[in-house]
């Protein structure tokens, strides 16, 4: 049975930066054009250990597309993604493995906790779970929900985003970043 | 559309709590059995929800569940669950190890507890006889620090093997001290 077909004309166009333009070329400065590349392809490593993993897998299907967002691939090794996506609870024994997946990924790297249970434990207030995955790595946005509605992920996505397009290039010389790290006891 | 029917078996009383000892194997023909090889070392004879329960001595343990699987009529040769409880308020006896025993050809289960003084909560271990009692008896050693003695591998099953204290002892708070969120208006403590 058809049902009327619905256009979506509350598009909204994405925001070019500063520079001059012409006859097939534009030029900005080198840090807009990295930012946006950045922003715009987000390689996520899904660390999905419960529930919340099966959102996540519910988010990259067709309904709630995250491909569209520039997360389309999804490497599964640290060494190849550029955010961690931690969805799920993390037990204290998952502890170092974790510190040791995110260790092992190069900079630039961001982290997502995604759920009540990575962000600060959850239900599960017990001697096996880990209150929350900023005790053993720096996390750059909580996605609170048990689960999170896939509206909810792509919103904590797209604030990374800002997030992302916000960092200066090489900021791991930064003082405060520095510190951050050391206060995580990475260097 | 999908047919959708259950099996209705007219000879079995649905609803009902499962009966022991409705072949020719009851409690009594048990508690008979071993109060004449064991006289009074077995205590607590009792019978909740038709499961029968009885307690022993924690050096004996071996030897009722030796007696209990070689005598030809009771057959109790398998060993559905092996778990420990604490009671902190018997002093003396605050660890207790059940054993769970089932007899398969006549379907009758058992019950047999052994208390333990938590000072030194060491116990024989049943895993020579029962091969499920290998990583039962290492649950109950994670969780609540009962020592089995003559065990192959005594080590942490679940928890990580640098945890020092035993988490299901109610000492152990149930909630997680590090966690700043919880209030104790909210949450009625």
């Amino acid at each position: 049975m058809p049902r009327p077909v619905q256009y979506n004309t509350n598009v909204k166009p994405a925001v070019i930066p500063e520079g001059y333009a012409g006859e097939g070329y534009f030029s900005t400065t080198f840090d807009k054009i990295v930012e946006l590349g950045r922003k715009n392809s987000l390689w996520p490593l899904p660390f999905a250990t419960s529930c919340c993993g099966i959102e996540f897998m519910a988010t990259m299907a067709s309904h709630y597309d995250l491909g569209r967002f520039g997360a389309e691939r999804l490497g599964f090794t640290p060494r190849q993604c550029d955010v961690l996506l931690v969805a799920g609870t993390i037990s204290k024994k998952l502890g170092p493995v974790l510190r040791q997946v995110y260790l092992q990924m190069a900079e630039p790297r961001w982290v997502i906790a995604m759920g009540a249970c990575a962000s600060s434990g959850g239900i599960f207030d017990s001697y096996s779970v880990l209150q929350g995955i900023d005790q053993i790595i720096p996390v750059d946005i909580y996605v609170p929900g048990c689960p999170p509605r896939p509206e909810g992920l792509i919103d904590g996505v797209l604030k990374l985003q800002e997030l992302v397009q916000g960092e200066s290039l090489r900021r791991r010389n930064n003082p405060v970043y520095k510190e951050l790290m050391e206060s995580y006891g990475i260097q | 559309m999908t047919a959708f029917f259950t099996y209705h078996n007219p000879k079995k009383e649905y609803g009902k709590l499962p009966q022991q000892g409705l072949g020719s194997m009851t409690n009594e023909i048990i508690q008979q059995k071993l109060t004449e090889k064991f006289g009074d070392q077995l205590t607590n004879w009792e019978a909740q929800f038709g499961l029968l329960t009885f307690t022993g001595q924690a050096a004996d343990n071996l030897k009722v569940l030796q007696f209990l699987y070689d005598d030809e009529t009771l057959r109790f040769r398998f060993m559905t669950d092996l778990t420990a409880v604490h009671y902190p308020s018997r002093k003396g006896e605050e660890l207790c190890v059940v054993y769970l025993l089932h007899n398969l050809v006549d379907n009758i289960r058992l019950r047999f507890k052994v208390y333990l003084p938590i000072e030194k909560p060491d116990v024989f271990t049943a895993s020579k006889l029962f091969g499920s009692a290998n990583w039962q008896e290492r649950e109950a050693y994670d969780f609540f620090g009962v020592n089995f003695v003559g065990h192959p591998n005594l080590t942490r099953i679940m928890n990580p093997d640098e945890m020092d204290y035993f988490p299901m002892r109610k000492e152990f708070p149930m909630e997680d001290p590090t966690r700043r969120d919880k209030d104790d208006e909210m949450f009625g403590r």
